[in-house]
């Protein structure tokens, strides 16, 4: 038996709750479930991203976080739930859901014999942007991100901080409503870390972008943030990550989270 | 931030941003083949070295009478380059699924896949991005042919273009519809010799099919039977600026096929799904 859920999805305080309904959410995930053969991976996950917040999906490896990003951006089918963006079903209006969409997957996804503007450019195209447009708005993404000077390096004498603002900048191309960052600052030194954490706080300040921030590292995580804990494939908590600590009667959020995962005495968990 | 947001546009795509698309993934396949200087090379060596040696070898052995759409005795190098110029597309028809396995398994893939435009015109953009290369090498190999003199009438220089994208279209559909049925990488090479040499061998790019005829009646109905037969007949006849109608049904209809197969078939998290996602990822 595992500890109950403290979960709490019809109360409003916790913070993961839009009073205009799941319509108008950036990200509105509702009862998603998803198996490799036998295995299931998520079991009946749901919880919202509201525009303008910031919202981190925190889990150990194999917690399902990947799985989820790779349901919301339609690589893998949806085997049952709903899942809307800004009102859109992926499943029924997938054009209009993915256009609203920018997405930073877990591995690198850049062209490494392309350079920093043709990346941005082919991602432009993608997103039917034309050309001149493109160049325009990669020229503006680059300097906001602090690649400016690096317009025409070949994207593998990047560094790894480089790449990944790249893709972040890549990602804020076609203007969009809610980005999905997959273990951004995996593989990176604290100061780069910090900067695109920094970053991206500051996208949901000024542009009211909804940010979906997944995660397994505690530190990126603060007091006031919307969070999601995702633990082998099932949501243990969502709300306000003080919310979370508050209720679970301990010190901070790394106590909450041991709490919550701990498997109770005597169940499956706990069989060697 | 007073950008104008995706919420803020009509919905749906117009014509001006779908040719925006695919001038996009056909630049960028333009861009890696240029990057990718040993791929341009080894695409032309190959057909060269059957050209100037094998070609140059067999010349006395294999003679070949007067057939349409040649009104002459040729040389056998003459009667071969439409062979070796399907050979280049078919190498890079089988070269261009290949590294959509390998964008697949690096995620490279993904790219592509989450662009807010349809699926599968996104798979034909990267169809046509890689027809496109392969008809540039065929040209490359037609520039240094006819210092070998291999000189096809002008007109045939012009004529053939829509015979090679077509061809070409086939051929890399056939890649994509092969590579969707495979999970790994490593998987492929097996796949490459058990079609790239069939397909080649069994068609009339080497021996005219009234030959093979002679020599084996079964044969003869594969090589008939093969679509590669087809391409390479379109070819020749649209090099001497002549159309085998045949041919062109043929292709044409396989074309279609294969590139309903591999849009039907193709599947993103084929490789992914079973042991969940790549590298790590959870």
């Amino acid at each position: 038996m595992r500890k109950p859920d403290i979960s709490i999805h019809d109360d409003k305080t916790d913070g993961l709750h839009d009073p205009s309904g799941p319509e108008a959410a950036a990200l509105a995930i509702e009862g998603v479930s998803h198996s490799y053969g036998p295995r299931k991976a998520l079991d009946n996950v749901g919880f919202t991203v509201r525009s303008g917040s910031f919202t981190a999906l925190l889990g150990l490896n194999g917690a399902g976080k990947s799985t989820l990003f790779s349901i919301i951006t339609r690589l893998f089918g949806m085997q049952a739930g709903r899942i809307r963006i800004l009102g859109h079903d992926i499943q029924r209006e997938p054009g209009e859901a993915l256009r609203h969409m920018g997405v930073v997957f877990q591995p690198r996804t850049l062209d490494l014999d392309l350079s920093v503007t043709q990346n941005l450019l082919y991602h432009a195209a993608l997103h039917g942007i034309h050309r001149r447009e493109a160049r325009i708005r990669s020229d503006e993404v680059l300097s906001r991100i602090g690649l400016a000077d690096r317009l025409g390096s070949k994207v593998r004498d990047l560094s790894g901080g480089q790449m990944r603002r790249l893709e972040i900048a890549r990602a804020l191309l076609h203007r969009p409503r809610l980005l999905l960052l997959d273990e951004a600052t995996v593989g990176l030194d604290v100061k780069a870390r910090a900067e695109i954490l920094g970053h991206v706080r500051r996208l949901v300040t000024a542009q009211g972008i909804g940010v979906l921030w997944a995660t397994h590292l505690f530190d990126e995580i603060e007091p006031d943030d919307d969070l999601v804990i995702l633990h082998q494939g099932r949501i243990l908590a969502k709300g306000k990550v003080g919310c979370i600590v508050a209720k679970a009667k301990v010190r901070d959020l790394n106590s909450a989270f041991v709490q919550l995962t701990e498997p109770a005495p005597g169940s499956e968990d706990t069989v060697p | 931030m007073s950008a104008v947001t995706a919420h803020d546009r009509p919905a749906g795509f117009s014509f001006a941003q779908y040719l925006t698309c695919m001038n996009g993934i056909v630049w960028r396949e333009g861009l890696r083949f240029v990057h990718q200087r040993e791929r341009f090379i080894s695409a032309l060596v190959r057909p060269l070295v059957w050209l100037f040696i094998f070609a140059a070898g067999f010349r006395q052995v294999l003679g070949i009478s007067i057939i349409p759409p040649y009104e002459t005795y040729i040389l056998y190098e003459v009667y071969i380059t439409p062979g070796l110029m399907a050979m280049i597309q078919l190498f890079n028809g089988m070269q261009s699924s290949l590294s959509m396995v390998y964008d697949r398994e690096m995620g490279n893939m993904r790219t592509l896949l989450v662009s807010p435009l349809p699926r599968w015109y996104l798979l034909f953009c990267k169809l046509l991005a890689g027809a496109a290369v392969s008809v540039l090498q065929v040209y490359a190999f037609l520039l240094i042919a006819w210092f070998w003199d291999i000189e096809p009438p002008p007109i045939g220089y012009l004529a053939v273009l829509p015979a090679l994208a077509l061809s070409g279209l086939m051929l890399g559909a056939l890649g994509m519809l092969i590579s969707s049925g495979i999970k790994q990488l490593e998987n492929f090479a097996g796949v490459m010799n058990f079609v790239i040499f069939p397909m080649f061998f069994a068609s009339s790019a080497l021996y005219p099919l009234w030959r093979v005829q002679e020599g084996s009646p079964m044969l003869y109905y594969v090589c008939l039977f093969n679509p590669f037969t087809h391409a390479v007949e379109l070819v020749r006849f649209a090099l001497y600026g002549k159309m085998n109608w045949v041919s062109l049904a043929v292709v044409g209809g396989c074309t279609a096929a294969f590139m309903i197969g591999a849009m039907f078939a193709y599947d993103p998290s084929r490789g992914l799904s079973r042991r969940g996602p790549a590298g790590g990822e959870t």
